[in-house]
């Protein structure tokens, strides 16, 4: 018995013959919105665990990026909305049941937090700073005094702004791909490696760097296990995620996403930051590299293939 | 009151004038519409059928649409419509995304658009455009919390179907087979 089906009358753009509303803008939105919750939740952690001195780059050094990530974040989100001018409307209602708003408030509670930790930490950018500013000043004086609380509330909002990178999209039940819990803890954890990877590439110290290298391997653990998760539990459902795990299995996103994502992003890396802590001497910027192109075409291709994937034809 | 379309899948001969009264009636810009319609051929040869569906939004009783929207331009109506605010949509596209039948498009003026049921028609009384227009009258619609109206009347006589109901939206455009 085979069966066959014919779409005759609809061709709307972005959506025939195959969807693809969602371009490169919400990938890269994604990318860096988890690394800079992976930023962000290292610095808080060491905060709060009292060791500032000894990881110098992951709680100050590597922050300075995060504004810059987060901003550059929100532009690719403005530059996917179609009706831009009225995208303060997104800042108008908060609703619980849409990702998309309370990942919007998450952002823009955590940017200006980001901001004012990087302010408190202005002199290690200009440290013979001649004018004086007194906001500045100001901005350093409130955050040292509350530092710890804000790491608090720091900590927690890089958490869920990683998990929201991924309930993004399981949160669409319409595309089977994407529609599994497992999803929110998968790009987390992707996230803060790209963070931890980031960090390790910065770093100057060797204590700080074999630290971060070390935290990478755990997390590229973690994920690699997440993806086994993921695709047993597609294997294990309907007929319709069986076949949108297809796409990776023989389908025509077996190649980039075995070879690029899973080979080149977590497997060479891993094994390079073994070698690395074994005493080889190997350039960190390899590694770490490998891993932020990884976890980005990681983002491209699940918003790729889960637009394809779909219940009807 | 709610709302439902019913179609019959044996009388509907795929002329696709209710794709042309809808676009005409809505003024759906050149190259998009709102209902379309679907050739299902199934089987091998000799044994094979073919279906022919007008397809639209279906005005889902749990659309994810409506929930995942952030603004709340997707938004439901008495009678179960679901509407778009054009005034409050930003074209995110997160109900393009979350509908399991594609039945949305981003509209060349930046909002996104679909299917409403005519309902500026039914304020005056009338039905939908492309149920008027039907030349095989396969198409019908109505109230289903009233069980004397024709469509209620059709689902509880013939058999049918919602598409894809495994996706749990509770579509109600009804088809009957
Ligand atoms: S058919 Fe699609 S657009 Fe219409 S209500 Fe259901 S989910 Fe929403
Ligand atoms: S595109 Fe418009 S209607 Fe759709 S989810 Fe975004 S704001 Fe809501």
């Amino acid at each position: 018995m085979n069966e066959e089906i014919l779409i005759s009358g609809r061709m709307n753009p972005h959506i025939d013959p195959t969807l693809g509303i969602w371009g490169w803008e919400i990938p890269l939105y994604l990318f860096l919105g988890g690394l800079a919750a992976g930023i962000l939740f290292f610095a808080s952690l060491y905060t709060l665990l009292g060791r500032e001195k000894e990881l110098p780059t992951a709680v100050r050094k590597a922050t300075f990026l995060v504004p810059i990530i987060l901003i550059v974040g929100l532009g690719a989100l403005f530059l996917d909305l179609k009706n831009k001018l009225y995208f303060w409307q997104l800042y108008t209602t908060i609703r619980i049941e849409s990702p998309m708003s309370w990942g919007a408030w998450i952002l823009m509670l955590i940017t200006p937090l980001s901001m004012a930790w990087c302010l408190s930490y202005w002199r290690d950018l200009a440290p013979g700073w001649k004018y004086k500013l007194e906001w500045l000043e100001y901005i350093e004086k409130l955050v040292n005094k509350y530092r710890k609380p804000m790491a608090w509330i720091l900590i927690v909002s890089s958490v869920i702004l990683g998990i929201y990178t991924g309930i993004l999209l399981s949160a669409f039940n319409a595309r089977p791909l994407w529609n599994t819990s497992i999803l929110g803890p998968l790009f987390l954890v992707s996230g803060l490696s790209t963070g931890a990877a980031t960090i390790m590439w910065l770093s100057k110290e060797q204590l700080e760097r074999s630290l971060f290298s070390k935290i990478d391997l755990l997390l590229i653990g973690i994920e690699v296990f997440f993806i086994i998760h993921l695709f047993m539990g597609f294997m294990a459902s309907n007929a319709a995620q069986i076949e949108a795990a297809g796409l990776f299995l023989g389908g025509a996103y077996t190649l980039p996403f075995w070879i690029g994502v899973v080979v080149l992003g977590l497997i060479v890396p891993a094994i390079l930051e073994i070698m690395e802590l074994r005493g080889r001497k190997i350039p960190v910027a390899i590694p770490a590299l490998l891993i932020l192109f990884g976890g980005l075409i990681f983002r491209f291709i699940m918003v790729d293939a889960g637009q394809i994937s779909s219940y009807l034809y | 009151m709610r709302y439902a379309m019913v179609i019959d899948t044996k009388k509907c001969v795929g002329c696709s004038d209710c794709v042309v009264a809808c676009q005409n009636e809505n003024r759906v810009p050149i190259g998009y519409c709102r209902d379309w319609v679907i050739e299902h051929a199934k089987g091998a040869f000799p044994n094979v059928s073919i279906e022919l569906r007008s397809e639209r939004c279906n005005h889902c009783e749990n659309s994810p649409c409506v929930r995942c929207c952030p603004t709340g331009a997707s938004h439901y109506e008495e009678g179960g419509l679901v509407m778009v605010d054009r005034g409050a949509c930003i074209g995110c596209g997160a109900c393009v995304q979350s509908c399991p039948y594609n039945a949305r498009f981003s509209h060349p003026e930046g909002y996104v658009d679909k299917c409403s049921f005519c309902n500026h028609r039914l304020k005056e009384g009338k039905s939908p455009s492309c149920v008027s227009v039907c030349p095989t009258n396969c198409m019908y619609f109505g109230d289903l919390n009233d069980s004397e109206s024709q469509v209620s009347q059709l689902l509880k006589n013939r058999d049918w179907k919602v598409l894809a109901p495994e996706v749990g939206t509770k579509p109600q455009v009804y088809y009957l087979i």
